[in-house]
């Protein structure tokens, strides 16, 4: 048996939320706001309250999948990922670099932002790189 | 101020007379809710006073909910409170909790919390550690009571405006334990704006605390808007006490007010 509570950060926006995530036998079951940390004071809004949903939902997504004919099938990392590789280049190839566009999230660490984003301006060569956290 | 409570826990574990004490952690600056199962953890335990006294509660009474789902047949101890106390008596009548199966390890709250919160019983029953305080008058409630019908309204209109609908209040809540709430019923409420439907909101909330709201503050130190949610729930409560006679936490065996049924 064990419970416990971890502290975290909420990942839904740029604002760096503490929160505390409640751990019971190794499952999260919820998520409260953290008294001590000092950018929301114990408090929360209805994205970080809920935050623990996201990480035990059925629908997310954790195996890659290919879209063949009109459904999507699950796929192996190495067909994923060289599937994207050829198409992105084709594309680029045919309309050139501006005509993709990357669209990064807030629910990634800083560093893989960066890495995202080095990607799209050095082996894309296009600045169109976005986030989800200017909604 | 935790010698006493960390032998009384200490000596229940290795007894084996309860699987684990839901208390608080201090860790690396922060306090956070945990469950000690070995007596060598509790060299961390905190009492809730980071920077002032009281300053990182936390619903443990809520945790202890999930806990009993989880493991029904286990005994626990948990800190406590008076309000804890208060509110796990409710639970216990509402039967989201077997009294048998939770033990109390209580510490009084000092002056300075209880005048912050104008508690009606800074104290538990099982006080273990820390002073017996004594009742603080509630001036918030007084203040608001002096306005006018009008002047009052206006007050109470402007401060639920500023909701951003978080439901923290209802989250935070130790005795919020529904499964279906109607604050998310569309049938029931205007549901899918912000501010949320005022004032029926928040005096929906407001009347689903008669006999249930223990006066813990929680819900309004949770508030990022910074709405006097305890203030209207201390009103609620100070209604029940009135018409009914009936203090919310104060006995199991007291009846519930919507079990009152006066025929004139």
């Amino acid at each position: 048996m064990e419970f416990k509570t971890v502290l975290s950060f909420c990942p839904y926006c740029g604002c760096g939320c503490g929160l505390l995530l409640e751990v019971l036998d190794g499952k999260i079951v919820g998520t409260l706001p953290s008294k001590t940390s000092p950018v929301n004071q114990g408090k929360l809004c209805v994205k970080g309250w809920n935050v623990h949903e996201f990480v035990i939902s059925p629908n997310r997504l954790i195996k890659p999948m290919v879209r063949k004919n009109d459904t999507l099938e699950n796929s192996s990392w190495d067909e994923a990922l060289h599937l994207s590789a050829t198409r992105l280049k084709e594309i680029k190839e045919k309309y050139g670099p501006d005509s993709i566009g990357v669209l990064t999230s807030a629910k990634c660490t800083n560093e893989e932002n960066y890495l995202l984003q080095k990607f799209t301006r050095a082996a894309i060569g296009t600045n169109n790189i976005d986030h989800c956290a200017r909604l | 101020m935790s010698t006493k409570i960390k032998e009384t826990v200490q000596a229940l574990l290795i007894e084996g007379k309860i699987k684990g004490f839901l208390g608080l952690r201090e860790a690396n600056g922060n306090i956070m809710p945990h469950l000690f199962c070995d007596p060598k953890e509790l060299d961390s335990l905190s009492l809730g006073d980071w920077k002032k006294s009281g300053d990182t509660r936390y619903p443990l009474n809520q945790m202890m909910i999930q806990l009993a789902i989880a493991y029904p047949n286990e005994t626990f101890a948990i800190l406590v409170r008076g309000c804890d106390e208060r509110g796990l008596r409710e639970l216990f009548k509402w039967k989201q909790l077997a009294e048998d199966k939770v033990i109390l390890i209580g510490i009084g709250c000092p002056d300075e919390l209880a005048r912050a919160c104008e508690c009606e019983k800074p104290f538990p029953d099982s006080l273990l550690e820390g002073p017996q305080g004594t009742r603080v008058e509630n001036e918030k409630v007084a203040s608001i009571d002096k306005m006018g019908l009008e002047e009052r309204f206006t007050f109470w209109e402007a401060e639920f405006n500023r909701c951003i609908k978080c439901l923290g209040c209802r989250n935070i809540c130790p005795m919020c334990f529904c499964n279906e709430c109607t604050l998310e019923e569309a049938n029931l409420i205007d549901t899918g704006a912000v501010p949320p439907a005022n004032p029926t909101f928040h005096l929906v909330r407001a009347i689903h605390m008669v006999g249930r709201c223990i006066d813990c503050g929680l819900c309004e130190e949770a508030c990022p808007a910074d709405i006097p949610l305890r203030t209207l729930y201390k009103k609620v409560g100070e209604i029940i006490s009135k018409e009914f006679g009936y203090k919310t936490g104060f006995s199991v065996d007291e009846k519930s007010p919507f079990n009152i049924i006066e025929v004139k």
